[in-house]
């Protein structure tokens, strides 16, 4: 059984008000020295046999179609999870 | 390139004013920036030398349609000249500002506005309508009040194309998460589904703000030496459009911007903003403040020196960015959102700033309120803009343009919906199947499904709310003083009869407002139509504004301020391209106590029912003519203002006497489909009889039910107040007539038409809430 994993991003120029809170919240908690954070999401997809060239195609239109709004979301990478064969990304 | 210093790139050079009194002959992108070459020309006259950059990135912002109005400016005067001095009585502050203000009573003033987000919200749904809010509550921030209560005014493709399922769950989503996250209530609206907005939804948010007389606030920089101070959110690529044409112009690709960047809201930011602003403004420490809209900085410095003293020096470099990459016409441009402009004195300064720590909201002090007439922005010491704000504020461009009444409008008119054009159903049993089909058809089911979605109660003031004719909120929890709101719009009326069209919806909203019990007041309009370059557009436009200020002349209420979108239209074929022309209208009325408001469903049985107006054979731009035809044509129904003032007053007595338990506004599908919702407000049916009304109004049965004469109102009168219901209409000589009992609240009960049809209420209840959820999910 392999495994996609993808991970989407708000794009660079569009606010992000969860990054913004938590960078907020780190040093109310003690957690100095970070001076930004973006907050995105990661999708892992099952697939039945390996996760060939093909496989990572197919992830990379369902992340751009559906997974990611390309209005103001990035799919920054499309790749099979560690261990798993196949091409990378 | 380090993204960490604020420095523009070294290497690039900036283009100062010096530069460009310089170098005459160097080329800027004016057309792309959506400027025609007349208007190049007098900026260049203006200024004696060729605009930089910056500046030109300024006057094009701001002389575009959407900030300067030059199309419609002409017609919006229209306004001033039908507004008399009676009309003037109870208004503060009128059009111009940011919102108007009206005095309420008890030391009260409200305000409130309605304006379009509907681009933003085709591109982007849930942002769009979700910013769309957050920057009509600002406008009420502005001027002093908290932010009460929000509506909305959402129109959309027919229901069944496939955009239609992107666009309303994300514009649904957009309103209610902005309003819900931020705490107010949504108390209503409308929503309404046409092929003409397929590509082109309008998105109208209203928001209502109370405040004491004393507290209004006002845009204006006045007071040489105050400081210029910008809070709120940190600035960034949001909403810059065209302005990425200059910025790749004068240095080369340096950001991660691919422009243009759809704005996001930050609705917990904005909540915090108000409990900053109202206070700074209960501390005393605000001179004059505007919020950052549209056209951002642009909009909000010149505005400000403008309306003030006409000097100002802005600091650019020391704007807080998101992104550090921003060239300072970028800057400018930015619609970032959550971010206002102050007014403050130096004296208050180390105050005004300790209450923005205190709230930690980010503050800079941009510049100062200078002596003379130039707005002077700075980059890092060097002189980027120097223009007089005026010129870019409030004395742009303005165009006559051409008006023609479209050849094809005779032909629509005259394709009346006669009885030999569209068949008409007669049999109880045609009638009854018309009634179920109408009841679920787009326009006329249930907004369950979308209302649910929005918090109608929270803060506890909410004492009407959708599915009601109109939102009413309180204002002052000791007294029970509150106000009632009512936004309406009927772009197919407007396509018929653009005059009329525009006259019935500020008549519906404001019939609305009376019917739950509230005396109108005041007006605040939205008007969204095609391209004002398409003279059969522009001659709606203008007709439309002059029925609108002619009808608001007659019904004593005031427009306080508004907004105009043009350019709602997909492709070249014209008026056809064209939204319907859609003027949507809210009308604010006052309550002295708000325990004392009139439901649009009745709960009791064995009380009577009346129906106050008459009712003419009027199916021009009908929902029936739409729904079982496809057909508009023929003219609207015909309006009478001096009845509509006087049903008004009567609801009003009505309620304050306690003669009436429930009351309901025929509108779209007529007296059928108020009946289906008076019934199915609370469950309790209703036996009516339509033969007298048939004989006195000289109409057959489908006529009193489906015909949407305007003017006529549905009321439930208790027995023991029957007589003297009856002789204040009588004394007041307003048409009356009994056309029916309520029914109790139970599983078996029906509406029944007598001698026509009866139909169980469980069976009109399936057929009026199943369409929406059917479409849009669950």
């Amino acid at each position: 059984m392999g495994r996609v994993v993808i991970d989407v991003m708000p794009k660079p120029e569009i606010l992000d008000p969860q990054g913004k809170a938590v960078v907020g919240a780190l040093p109310r908690l003690g957690f100095t020295g970070f001076t930004g954070v973006r907050q995105g999401k990661r999708f892992e997809l099952e697939v039945e046999g390996e996760v060939t060239d093909e496989v990572l195609a197919e992830a990379r239109k369902a992340a751009e179609t559906l997974l990611s709004n390309p209005v103001i979301e990035d799919v920054v990478s499309v790749r099979a999870a560690d261990g798993a064969a196949g091409a990378g990304a | 390139m380090s993204t960490d210093t604020p420095a523009r790139p070294s290497g690039a050079a900036l283009d100062t004013v010096e530069r460009a009194a310089a170098t005459p002959e160097h080329e800027l992108p004016w057309e792309a920036l959506g400027l025609k070459a007349d208007e190049y020309e007098r900026i260049r006259e203006i200024l004696g030398r060729r605009p930089t950059g910056a500046e030109l990135a300024m006057y094009s912002v701001m002389w575009s349609e959407h900030c300067s109005y030059k199309s419609s400016k002409v017609h919006l005067r229209t306004f001033g000249r039908h507004t008399t001095d009676e009309m003037k009585k109870h208004l503060m502050v009128g059009i111009g500002e940011n919102a108007g203000v009206v005095d309420i009573g008890q030391g009260w003033a409200v305000t409130f506005k309605v304006e379009s987000h509907n681009h933003p919200s085709f591109i982007e749904p849930y942002q769009g309508a979700a910013t769309g809010v957050g920057g009509i509550i600002r406008d009420i921030m502005a001027m002093g009040a908290r932010p009460v209560a929000v509506m909305d005014s959402l129109r959309f493709g027919t229901i069944d194309h496939p955009d239609t399922a992107r666009v309303v769950p994300g514009v649904v989503s957009g309103v209610g998460g902005y309003g819900n996250c931020i705490g107010l209530p949504n108390i209503g609206g409308e929503v309404f589904f046409d092929p003409s907005y397929q590509g082109n939804p309008l998105v109208n948010a209203l928001c209502v703000g109370a405040m004491k007389h004393e507290d209004v606030h006002l845009a204006n920089a006045r007071g040489v030496g105050n400081l210029i101070v910008l809070f709120g959110a940190r600035t960034g690529g949001d909403g810059i459009g065209g302005v990425s044409v200059l910025a790749s112009e004068t240095f080369e690709d340096t950001g991660p911007s691919k422009r243009p960047a759809v704005q996001v809201g930050d609705p917990f930011q904005e909540k915090v903003l108000i409990e900053c602003c109202l206070d700074l403004f209960s501390a005393g420490l605000v001179e004059g403040i505007q919020d950052l809209g549209g056209a951002g900085l642009s909009c909000a410095t010149s505005e400000l020196a403008s309306a003030g003293d006409g000097g100002m020096l802005i600091h650019l470099d020391r704007v807080p960015l998101r992104d550090s990459s921003l060239s300072p016409e970028e800057i400018l441009m930015s619609e970032s959102q959550e971010r206002m402009m102050a007014v403050v004195t130096p004296a208050n300064v180390d105050a005004f700033l300790a209450v923005t720590a205190k709230w930690d909201v980010e503050a800079a002090v941009l510049g100062e309120v200078t002596d003379g007439d130039r707005l002077l922005v700075q980059w890092h010491g060097e002189t980027v803009v120097d223009v007089p704000p005026r010129t870019v504020a409030h004395e742009g461009p303005v165009y006559e343009r051409p008006y023609a009444r479209p050849a094809s409008q005779d032909a629509l008119q005259a394709d009346a919906p006669t009885a030999e054009r569209l068949p008409r159903p007669a049999t109880g049993e045609e009638l009854r199947a018309t009634l179920l089909r109408m009841t679920a058809s787009p326009n006329l089911c249930s907004r369950a499904w979308i209302t649910d979605q929005y918090d109608r109660y929270v803060l506890g003031n909410t004492t009407l709310a959708t599915p009601d004719d109109a939102g009413v909120v309180r204002v002052d929890e000791e007294t029970g003083l509150g106000v009632a709101l009512s936004l309406d719009g009927n772009g197919r009326f407007t396509k018929l009869d653009p005059a009329t069209g525009a006259q019935l919806s500020l008549a519906e909203a404001y019939r609305n407002v009376a019917t739950a019990g509230a005396r109108p007041l005041a007006v605040t309009d939205c008007l969204n139509f095609g391209s004002p370059e398409d003279p059969g557009v522009m001659w709606q436009f203008a007709e439309a504004v002059q029925g609108l200020a002619e009808g608001c002349e007659a019904l004593g209420v005031p427009v306080t301020g508004g907004n105009v979108s043009l350019y709602n239209q997909t492709g070249d074929r014209g008026l056809d391209s064209a939204v319907l022309p859609t003027p949507v209208i809210g009308v604010l009325g006052v309550l002295d106590d708000v325990s004392r408001r009139t439901p649009s469903g009745w709960r009791e049985p064995g009380q009577v029912l009346y129906l106050l107006g008459t009712t003419r054979d009027e199916l021009g731009g009908s929902e029936w003519a739409w729904v079982e035809h496809r057909h508009l044509g023929g003219l609207p129904p015909a309006l009478d203002l001096e009845h509509e003032k006087l049903l008004a007053d009567v609801l009003v007595n009505c309620s304050r006497d306690g003669l009436v338990d429930a009351a309901h506004d025929l509108s779209e599908g007529g007296l059928a489909q108020a009946l289906v919702e008076g019934s199915l407000r609370f469950g309790a049916g209703a036996r009516v009889w339509l033969d007298e009304l048939c004989e006195r109004d000289g109409i057959d049965p489908f006529v009193a039910l489906f015909s949407e004469s305007a003017g006529r109102v549905l009321v439930a009168v208790p027995r023991e107040e029957e007589v003297r219901f009856n002789d204040m209409c009588t004394a007041r000589g307003l048409a009356h007539l009994r056309i029916g009992v309520t029914e109790e609240v139970s599983q078996e009960t029906r509406l029944d038409v007598q001698g026509l049809f009866a139909v169980p209420l469980a069976e009109l209840r399936e057929a009026h809430t199943a369409t929406l959820p059917a479409h849009f999910g669950g």
